[in-house]
């Protein structure tokens, strides 16, 4: 503990005698390193990898909607109910094991105490808990793909009775892995959240006040809240289906006095906040570039804080709109059609201000910031089509069609994949220490963003010709079985295909990037917050102890009036 | 055929309300695309207006100021205004179809989801339910065009959503619950019935058909198909 004593201008942080004796050596270091950055690491190539198995998912689907009864390489015939399977895992993980640990583990453990200017987590060992818990959830969920009778094929939200007894899903070990395995996500995600909020709360820099703080912080651990809040009862509920699985309770059987519609407000009262959980790390991150290559200061601040806020409140009374036509009193959905609307004032707020950014800026079409750009352009799709299924009546129609599908990818799309690159590459230079190849990043931009709306466009038409979800094989319906129909869906599938190749280019401009990319500086794009003010990587505890940054001033001073360099640090004196 | 339904890419439209429905649809459309088309011409036009150019600085703007911020302001309390407008539209179709039961339905019928089936109970002769001379179906729902139908709506195992696309119905069927709706049809044809949420291996298959027909064939049909009288006589 002697650093501390000649780090006068650390902020009091809390150091456990991994950071005295800098833990295990060599490969150890990697299983029991409490180091946020290593963690974050850790979430990251997790997240990764779950990502490739998600979209191996829906590679197999997609080639069996656009070609059905086709032999897919290498899996195989698909079976009905393994295509449920496939779906049902396919939404699992990509929302639990992807766009969670890489939008929300990986980068609020990366940044958070690099950008508030602490030397770790405040609680380091709770944090390494964290990711071993969810790396454990990850083997389970892994592992009910290959148990006897398939993965859970009850469809992402298990909705009882379907999921409450295998003599309807007939997966029963499947249907129990896949609940234990999101339980235990849930709880990874309680631990980490404990150190998001008390990491901002307690260990910023000396100077840095609650509004000097990026934006991109903030609205993690406001996330981080809206999760804290929001899975208690869906922990609960899932605990009474794990029940009703295994111990033959009925909390959710007409049958045995219970209900199947509480399952669906507990897993909504969760599901819908969740949405914002992944959206506001995304939409953190795309204020942060957009500053950035746009030399300008973010619009109005505290509007969006105090926006985000309001959002977050409004999305626990939303929760219904998933249930217009579930059984629920019909008179609630009045209600729940008032909340879902309002939402989309505060959200259209967030955007007019990100568009407002940019006026006046000077805007330096990088990978980072097409990515970011890209983000509020197709995010706007996602939103507006949401409002169609808000209004309750319009909702009549379009429930469980494609048009839901193509409207729920038209906002997660932009958060999880397109949020995440826009975060990688704008932050690989300060990872791994080297400059990702530009032109490189630029190639898998566009044959990314190209093809993705491609794919979804089409599903929105097949959602308005009625198209409903999860049926392996549209022939049984002569509404649905015409060649138009299928042209959709096959021009989907190529597009997915075209998407999934140009991943390569991904792959291996991160390669070359790490083993021959130019050297990154401190601060290669010239931003203002605090950790490109260490070196890149940063060291462990992330700054000498004798050069702990001091704040004063907000992240956002780019272009002040007056000054030679067209941006301002953090921690640059006045 | 079709003269209220907006636009080609909507499934044909057979029932009375499902030309509301579309309505509906068309107002959100025209609102949310209006916004959509004048934000996204906006935003590309700042990124085509202000990139970077060589000796040009941009400018210092914190948004905080009135004049600035009005640009941000009005543009959402008008998103507000959109937003009553479609919910006043909405409770009105949504009440129609949904809440408003007609107080004297023409018929009554009965569905019935399971795996992986539906079962349609028609009331007989006598135009009730629950008597002897019901007739009972799977997978085929035949009703007479016009008529205005009361239907009951259960499930016998695990959730399923009947859902008729031509007439913009869709209302799921729950285990212990007896769920009340209507419908009119308004044109004569076989349509398809879908299941709209999932219920299991069988959920992809699990289809039926209803069959509008003039007053003559539904008729016919019901002749045909009236069940034979019991054997025994109903105990007295």
């Amino acid at each position: 503990m002697a650093e501390l004593a000649v780090a006068p201008a650390a902020p009091a942080p809390a150091h456990d005698e991994e950071h005295a004796h800098h833990g295990p050596q060599g490969w150890l270091k990697y299983l029991w390193s409490t180091d946020h950055k290593v963690i974050a690491m850790q979430y990251m190539f997790t997240g990764m990898f779950m990502a490739l198995v998600g979209g191996f998912m829906a590679y197999v689907f997609r080639m069996q909607l656009a070609f059905p009864g086709m032999e897919v390489f290498p899996f195989g015939m698909v079976s009905p109910g393994e295509y449920n399977a496939l779906v049902t895992n396919h939404g699992t993980i990509m929302i639990f094991w992807v766009a969670m640990p890489v939008l929300l583990a990986a980068f609020g453990n990366y940044l958070i105490p690099l950008m508030v200017g602490a030397d770790d987590m405040v609680f380091p060992k709770i944090n390494r808990l964290s990711f071993q818990v969810f790396f454990v959830s990850t083997i389970v969920i892994l592992a009910s793909l290959f148990v006897e009778g398939g993965g859970f094929a009850g469809a992402w939200t298990a909705y009882p009775p379907l999921s409450a007894s295998a003599e309807y899903n007939l997966t029963d070990l499947g249907s129990t892995l896949w609940l234990i395995g999101v339980g235990l996500e849930f709880v990874a995600f309680l631990l980490g959240g404990i150190n998001f909020i008390t990491t901002l709360m307690n260990s910023r820099a000396p100077g840095m006040r609650a509004f000097d703080v990026p934006v991109v912080v903030w609205m993690i651990v406001i996330a981080s809240i809206l999760f804290m809040l929001s899975v208690g009862p869906l922990l609960a509920g899932a605990v009474m289906l794990l029940f009703d699985q295994t111990l033959g309770t009925g909390f959710f059987d007409p049958a045995a006095g219970g209900d199947p519609i509480l399952w669906q407000h507990l897993f909504w009262f969760f599901g819908h906040p969740e949405v914002y959980v992944v959206l506001l790390p995304a939409m953190g991150v795309v204020a942060e570039i957009m500053t950035t290559f746009a030399r300008k200061k973010l619009f109005a601040y505290k509007t969006v804080i105090f926006t985000v806020v309001a959002t977050g409140v409004l999305s626990f009374f939303v929760w219904a709109h998933h249930q217009f036509i579930a059984g629920i009193d019909p008179r609630m959905a009045n209600v729940f059609t008032i909340t879902t609307l309002l939402i989309s004032v505060p959200i259209a707020e967030l955007c007019f201000v990100y568009i407002a950014t940019l006026y006046g800026g000077s805007i330096r079409l990088n990978t980072p910031m097409l990515w970011a750009l890209a983000f509020i352009a197709e995010f706007l799709i996602g939103g507006v089509t949401g409002i169609f299924l808000g209004a309750a009546g319009a909702d009549i129609y379009f429930h469980d069609t494609y048009f839901v599908l193509a409207h729920f990818h038209y906002t997660f799309f932009p958060i999880a994949i397109v949020g995440t690159f826009a975060a990688f590459t704008y932050w690989f230079p300060k990872m791994f220490g080297k400059m990702m190849d530009d032109r490189l990043g630029k190639i898998h931009f566009w044959g990314t963003i190209i093809p993705f709306n491609f794919i979804f466009i089409p599903l929105f038409v097949l959602g308005m010709g009625g198209q409903h979800r999860r049926i392996y094989n549209y022939a049984h319906f002569p509404e649905l079985a015409g060649d138009n129909f299928q042209l959709m869906r096959v021009i989907a599938t190529i597009s997915m295909l075209v998407m999934l190749a140009f991943q390569l280019v991904f792959f291996y401009n991160c390669w070359k990037s790490w083993r021959a990319g130019k050297k990154a500086s401190k601060n290669p794009w010239k931003a203002n917050s605090l950790e490109w003010t260490t070196e890149s990587p940063p060291p462990h505890g992330n700054w000498r102890p004798d050069e702990m940054p001091v704040v004063y001033r907000g992240p956002y001073e780019y272009s002040v009036p007056g000054r030679d360099d067209d941006y301002w640090p953090q921690n640059s004196p006045a | 055929m079709n003269e209220t339904n907006f636009f080609a890419g909507l499934a044909d439209v057979a029932s009375s309300y499902a030309g509301e429905i579309d309505f509906l649809i068309l107002v959100v459309l025209v609102s949310v695309g209006l916004w959509f088309l004048a934000a996204e011409a906006i935003f590309f036009g700042f990124i085509w207006k202000f990139r970077e150019k060589p000796g040009r600085k941009a400018e210092y703007i914190d948004g905080k100021n009135k004049r600035h911020k009005r640009w941000v302001t009005y543009p959402h309390l008008a998103v507000l205004a959109f937003d009553v407008g479609i919910i006043v539209i909405s409770f009105q179709v949504w009440h129609h179809v949904k809440l408003d039961l007609p107080d004297n339905p023409d018929s009554e019928i009965r569905i019935i989801g399971q795996q992986w089936a539906w079962t349609f109970q028609h009331p007989g002769a006598d135009n009730a339910l629950d008597t002897d001379d019901d007739i009972f179906t799977v997978d085929d729902l035949h009703v007479q065009n016009g008529r205005t139908y009361l239907f009951r709506l259960e499930a016998k195992d695990v959730l399923h959503s009947f859902s008729v696309p031509v007439w913009r119905i869709k209302q799921d069927a729950v285990p212990g619950r007896s769920i009340t709706g209507w419908f009119q049809p308004t044109e004569t044809g076989v349509f398809d019935v879908q299941c709209a949420e999932i219920c299991g291996f069988g959920h992809g298959v699990m289809k039926g058909e209803v069959h509008v027909e003039n007053a003559d064939e539904h008729a016919a049909w019901m002749a045909a198909n009236a069940p034979a009288p019991p054997l025994v006589p109903a105990a007295p």
